[in-house]
C-alpha cells in the first residue's frame, strides 16, 4: 500500500486551488454553538511511543489462557499463509470499487468463496458474505418472509437452542418491520427442541421454521424430522449452522425431504481469530428459487467479448444502489477482508483438511467431557450426540468456579446462568483442535483441585 | 416512438388498464415503460387472492438494470397473475398490451379502470414522466 504523506507544501498548494485560507476555513458552514472546544475526560494525545507502550501493557494483561469457551466464536488453527495473503496490498481493502468489475480478483475471491459456501451447504447459490452469524439470521428471517409469499402471518419460529446474542440481534433487526418471532421452548432433559413446543404450531401459518445445527449447547438436533416438520406445515427451514461441522455433518441442503431453503452461521471459524469478538463474517446461501430475495452481493462468472473467463457483480437489481429502500437490505455490506480469510483458509486445508479439523474438535470435545465428569460434582447435562460443545452441571454456582480457573489461566467456559437459568449451574464447555490431551488434563487437575478444596473447606 | 392503443385506460405510472368482458381489469405495463425498462430478466407477479389498495405495488418488474415496481391503479382482489412471465418475462418486451399482461383484478364494488384516456397518457410520456 502506497503512503501518501502531506507536507505543509501540500497542504498550502491544495488550500490555495479551492481558494480557502486554512484547514478550520473547510469547516466554518459548521455554527461556532456546535464546536466543543475540549472533550472533558478525554486525555491529550500520546505520542506513538507512548501508544506503543500502552498497548503492549494492554496485550499483556490478557495473558496468554487456556481456552475452553466456544458459544458462538471458536479458537481454530490458522495455518500461516491465510493472513500473509489476506494482509497483500492487492486484498487489503476489500471493499469493490465503484467499477467492480475492474477489480477482478477481488470478484474471484467472491465467486471462489460462494462456491465453497454452496457446496458445504448443498444449496444452489450463496452471497458473497454478511456482517456476521447473527445479523445472518436476521437476513435470513426477512428473507423468509419475502420468499414465502403464501404465508401472510410473518411468523418464525426461533428455538432457545439457538445463540441467545444471535436471538437478540434477530429481535434488534426484525423488530421494526413486522415479523412475530415465536419462541420453541428447549427441552431441559435432552437439551435440543421440545417436541411438544413445536407441536403447538401445527396447522398454524408459520413461514419459517429455524432449525440450529448443531445447536448452542453443541448438541445435535434431529434437522431431518425438523424439516419434515416444517415442509408438512407449509413452511420455509432456515438452518443455522456451524461451518465446520459441515465437514462431518449431513449438509442442510439435504436435510429432510427436500432440505433447507436457506442456510447461515458466522465463519469466523475459517480462518479468523477470536480478535475478542470481532469482526467476524456471516454466511449465507439458498436454494436457487430463492435468489432474488437473497440480500447482498453476489459474484458471477461469465465470459467476456472474446470468450474469455471473467467475473462480474450479478442480480444486482435487488440491491441498493439501484433498489434503494426496496433493496432486499439495506444493512448487508459483505464482510469482504474476512470473507477473503475464509477463502483462503478453506482452500489451504481442503475438504479432507476440514474433516480432520472437525473430528479432531469432536475427539477433543469428549476427552473433554469425559475427564471433567469424572470429578465429583461435575457430569454432563444432557446425553445424544454433540459436536465440539457441551453442557455440564456443576454441584455449585458456576461464576465463582469460573473466576477461580482464570486466576490460574484457565478460561473454563461460559457460564449459562444468565441466559439459561432453568438449567441450574450448568456451564458450557468447548474444545477444539487447538487443545491438546496435556490441556485437558491441566483442566481437570485444576478443576479437581477447585471442586475439592472447596468441599474440604 | 412507441405504441399507445387508444382502446386502454392508462395511468402516470406507466400501467394500462383493459376492461374484460367478464368485468375483470386486466393491466400490465406500456411500451413506453418496457423501452425505458430494457430487456426484462425477472417478473414477480401477485398471487391469486390478494386484495390491493389502489396504488399499493402490486407486481416488480426487474431489466438487466432495474428493478421497478408495478402500481394497482384501483382497488380490488388478485384474480390471477400471468403465469407465462414467470419463464418468460420477455413476453412484456414483446407484447406489453397482449400476451404481456402482468394481473387481471376483480374491481372492488364501485371502482372503475378510470385513469388517462391515450391521448392524456401520450402526453404523460412525450413529458418524460
Amino acid at each position: 500500500m502506497p503512503y501518501i504523506p502531506h507536507t505543509p507544501d501540500d497542504v498550502r498548494a491544495m488550500l490555495e486551488r479551492i481558494g480557502a485560507r486554512s484547514l478550520d476555513d473547510l469547516f466554518d458552514e459548521i455554527p461556532p454553538a456546535l464546536l466543543v472546544p475540549s472533550l472533558p475526560g478525554v486525555p491529550d494525545a500520546l505520542s506513538e511511543m507512548d501508544v506503543s507502550r500502552l498497548a503492549a501493557e494492554r496485550a499483556a494483561a490478557d495473558g496468554r489462557p487456556l481456552n475452553f469457551i466456544g458459544a458462538g466464536a471458536y479458537e481454530h488453527h490458522i495455518p500461516a499463509p491465510v493472513w500473509a495473503l489476506v494482509t497483500r496490498g492487492e486484498i487489503y481493502s476489500a471493499y469493490t470499487p465503484y467499477q467492480a468489475e475492474a477489480s477482478q480478483g477481488t470478484l474471484q475471491i467472491m465467486y471462489e468463496y460462494q462456491s465453497m459456501i454452496a457446496g458445504l451447504t448443498a444449496l444452489d447459490v450463496s452471497n458473497a458474505s454478511l456482517y456476521d452469524g447473527a445479523s445472518a439470521l436476521a437476513e435470513a428471517c426477512l428473507m423468509a418472509v419475502r420468499a414465502h409469499r403464501r404465508s401472510k402471518s410473518a411468523r418464525i419460529l426461533l428455538p432457545e437452542t439457538v445463540n441467545p446474542a444471535w436471538r437478540r440481534v434477530v429481535r434488534a433487526i426484525t423488530g421494526g418491520q413486522g415479523l412475530q418471532l415465536d419462541t420453541l421452548a428447549c427441552d431441559p432433559a435432552s437439551g435440543r427442541i421440545d417436541p411438544a413446543s413445536l407441536a403447538a404450531h401445527a396447522g398454524e401459518d408459520v413461514t419459517a421454521l429455524v432449525v440450529p445445527q448443531p445447536n448452542y449447547f453443541g448438541q445435535l438436533e434431529d434437522a431431518d424430522a425438523l424439516t419434515r416438520w416444517a415442509r408438512a406445515n407449509g413452511a420455509l427451514v432456515i438452518a443455522a449452522v456451524n461451518p465446520t461441522s459441515l465437514a462431518v455433518l449431513k449438509p442442510p441442503g439435504e436435510w429432510g425431504d427436500g432440505g433447507a431453503d436457506i442456510a447461515c452461521g458466522d465463519a469466523q471459524p475459517f480462518g479468523v481469530p477470536l480478535s475478542s469478538g470481532g469482526p467476524y463474517v456471516g454466511f449465507m446461501a439458498c436454494r436457487m428459487e430463492h435468489v432474488r430475495q437473497l440480500p447482498g452481493r453476489i459474484a458471477g462468472r461469465t465470459v467476456d467479448l472474446d470468450g474469455r473467463p471473467g467475473y462480474t457483480l450479478t442480480l444486482q437489481a435487488r440491491e441498493q444502489h439501484i433498489r434503494r429502500a426496496k433493496a432486499t437490505s439495506n444493512i448487508c455490506t459483505n464482510q469482504g477482508l474476512l470473507m477473503s480469510a475464509a477463502t483462503i483458509y478453506l482452500a489451504l486445508v481442503g475438504p479432507a483438511g476440514l474433516e480432520r479439523v472437525a473430528r479432531a474438535c469432536i475427539a477433543r470435545t469428549s476427552e473433554l467431557v469425559a475427564a471433567l465428569t469424572r470429578l465429583p460434582g461435575v457430569r454432563a447435562a444432557f446425553a445424544g450426540p454433540r459436536f465440539h460443545e457441551a453442557v455440564l452441571k456443576l454441584d455449585r454456582p458456576v461464576a465463582p468456579v469460573l473466576a477461580a480457573l482464570a486466576g490460574e489461566g484457565i478460561i473454563g467456559g461460559h457460564d449459562l446462568a444468565r441466559d439459561y437459568p432453568q438449567l441450574g449451574d450448568a456451564l458450557l464447555v468447548c474444545a477444539t483442535e487447538m487443545r491438546t490431551r496435556a490441556d485437558v488434563e491441566t483442566y481437570a487437575k485444576a478443576l479437581g483441585r477447585l471442586l475439592g478444596r472447596a468441599a474440604a473447606a | 416512438m412507441s405504441e399507445i392503443p387508444a382502446d386502454l385506460r392508462y395511468t402516470k405510472s406507466h400501467e394500462w388498464m383493459r376492461t374484460l368482458p367478464d368485468g375483470t381489469i386486466e393491466i400490465g405495463i406500456t411500451d413506453h415503460a418496457q423501452q425505458s425498462l430494457g430487456d426484462l430478466v425477472f417478473v414477480e407477479v401477485p398471487e391469486s387472492g390478494r386484495k390491493l389498495a389502489a396504488g399499493d405495488t402490486c407486481a416488480v418488474v426487474e431489466s438487466v438494470k432495474a428493478a421497478s415496481d408495478v402500481y394497482s391503479p384501483l382497488a380490488g382482489e388478485v384474480a390471477a397473475g400471468n403465469p407465462a412471465l414467470a419463464t418468460q418475462p420477455e413476453l412484456i418486451n414483446k407484447d406489453p398490451y397482449g400476451s404481456g399482461w402482468i394481473l387481471r383484478l376483480k374491481p372492488l364494488a364501485g371502482a372503475s379502470a378510470g385513469g388517462l384516456d391515450a391521448a392524456a397518457y401520450a402526453a404523460v410520456a412525450a413529458s418524460g414522466g
